[in-house]
């Protein structure tokens, strides 16, 4: 009977790791490595990296430069309302990115609710690489914020109101005391962040579009390679992608481990 | 000479305190929950006093009357807290060094004031250790010297002692009593040890908890002297 349990325990284990695993392996199998480097070199995959390259890097400036006091207030503050606000920056996590993206148009769309706002100032956000943008920040900043605010609450105050007596201002004793010590949750948070804007699809299409060049994305190119027959250039990407998640995932993993 | 006279509501009582304090250590005593720490955040500037007034050395430091408010940083008060609050990511030698980075010294100058301060307590030897990885007795002295280093215009030690194990406790103690026999600014040191008080006391400073509608006597401090 022990052995029943035991046995049924190992083959659920095994079924969904191979689950995972299989497809994802089978990937790196389906091309060779010189398939993989020419498939890499056709304008719509270099259009996607760069597009997603430098999507993603704004997006993680924009998520850490305004997520990281959010989640300074968050952590060290109490005022009326932060359980909600607290709550609140959770929320991209559990919405379903199209839906994030049909929110984002109804409401800075040429026709939302801000677009006439957006356009007199001679502002358009959807469908441009400003859009991608904007998608990417809503659906990634809770990794970033959730993991700096967990850093932040977890630095001993005693160690700010040191530094402070020592004669370093607020804002040095934050860069040379919180900052360090919070170092690893932030890190960890911010390629969570970067992971996520990476992968993002949902939120994208439905706001910036699929044009390539301007709003189509790496995870937008696998589709369409797809959609078209050419599945090595999609496959090239996805292999790209998978790789990236991989270091992530281990590199995380370390610098937790420290 | 330190003076103030603080009047706070705190969560579990009104902390009311008056007294002057001149150079060299002054014990203070009193149970726990008596406002002990809470006078030396007070002192230290990292607590507002609801009503005050604190000098030190003939400057202003708080006056809630005049709006006069002197943060933490510009008060140039050595603190040791309880548990010595070391920067855990620093060497031995940067922890001292702090608070000469802050003032933006030149680097011989924050060199040699740090290392006159390692060798005063000794521990010149860890000067490249991370201080996660000493004695407790050692971070005490490194607590000591960061807050000497700066040249403070006055010392809060929060119960300086009472991290340390009772063998070291011993040794330590008269260690600092030497140390601060001839300390030329206010220095307070927190305890509720009677022993220390028998090592550091010729002056010593009551502080009782109480609420001071209730039990008005109690909350003053009674300024003793030996």
């Amino acid at each position: 009977m022990r052995f029943a349990i035991r046995a049924g325990l190992v083959v659920a284990a095994v079924l969904l790791v191979a689950l995972i695993a299989l497809p994802l392996a089978n990937l790196f199998l389906h091309l060779t490595p010189a398939d993989v480097a020419a498939a890499l070199q056709t304008p719509e995959a270099l259009d996607a990296l760069r597009l997603s390259a430098v999507t993603t890097v704004i997006a993680l400036a924009v998520i850490i430069a305004l997520g990281t006091p959010l989640a300074y207030i968050l952590a060290r503050f109490s005022f009326p309302g932060r359980r909600v606000v607290d709550a609140l920056v959770d929320v991209p996590i559990v919405v379903p990115p199209a839906v994030a993206g049909l929110a984002l148009l109804l409401a800075f769309g040429r026709n939302g609710t801000f677009g006439p706002l957006l356009h007199a100032a001679g502002i358009q956000l959807a469908f441009t690489t400003a859009a991608v943008v904007i998608a990417q920040v809503f659906v990634a900043s809770p990794f970033y914020v959730r993991a700096a605010r967990a850093g932040f609450a977890g630095v001993d105050r005693t160690l700010e109101a040191a530094s402070l007596t020592l004669g370093m201002g607020p804002l040095r004793t934050f860069a040379r005391i919180t900052v360090p010590l919070a170092a690893p949750a932030l890190v960890g948070g911010a390629v969570l962040s970067w992971a996520r804007a990476l992968g993002e699809f949902g939120a994208t299409i439905m706001f910036a579009g699929n044009l390539m060049g301007t709003t189509q994305t790496l995870p937008l190119a696998v589709y369409v390679q797809l959609e078209s027959g050419n599945v090595p250039v999609a496959v090239a990407l996805a292999v790209v992608m998978i790789a990236c998640s991989l270091v992530i995932v281990f590199g995380v993993r370390s610098l937790e481990a420290r | 000479m330190l003076t103030f006279a603080l009047r706070a509501v705190l969560r579990d009582f009104t902390f009311e305190a008056a007294a002057e304090i001149p150079n060299g250590v002054t014990v203070v005593l009193g149970p726990s929950g008596a406002g002990k720490s809470t006078l030396l955040r007070f002192i230290a500037g990292l607590q507002a006093p609801d009503a005050g007034r604190i000098t030190l050395a003939g400057r202003t430091l708080c006056d809630t009357a005049a709006h006069v408010w002197v943060p933490p940083q510009d008060r140039n008060i050595g603190v040791v807290f309880q548990e010595y609050a070391l920067f855990p990511h620093l060497t031995v030698g940067a922890n001292v060094a702090y608070g000469l980075r802050a003032r933006r010294r030149s680097a011989a100058d924050t060199a040699a004031k740090t290392e006159r301060a390692l060798a005063i307590l000794e521990i010149a030897h860890l000067a490249n250790h991370r201080v996660t990885a000493l004695s407790g007795g050692q971070r005490q002295r490194v607590a000591l010297a960061r807050a000497l280093a700066i040249e403070p215009a006055a010392l809060l030690l929060d119960e300086p002692l009472s991290a340390l194990d009772p063998a070291t406790r011993e040794r330590v103690r008269d260690e600092l009593a030497a140390l601060f026999s001839d300390i030329r600014v206010p220095a307070l040191l927190v305890t509720h040890d009677d022993a220390d008080r028998a090592a550091f006391g010729e002056r010593s400073l009551h502080l009782a908890r109480g609420t001071v509608a209730a039990n008005e006597r109690y909350a003053s401090p009674e300024k003793e002297t030996a």
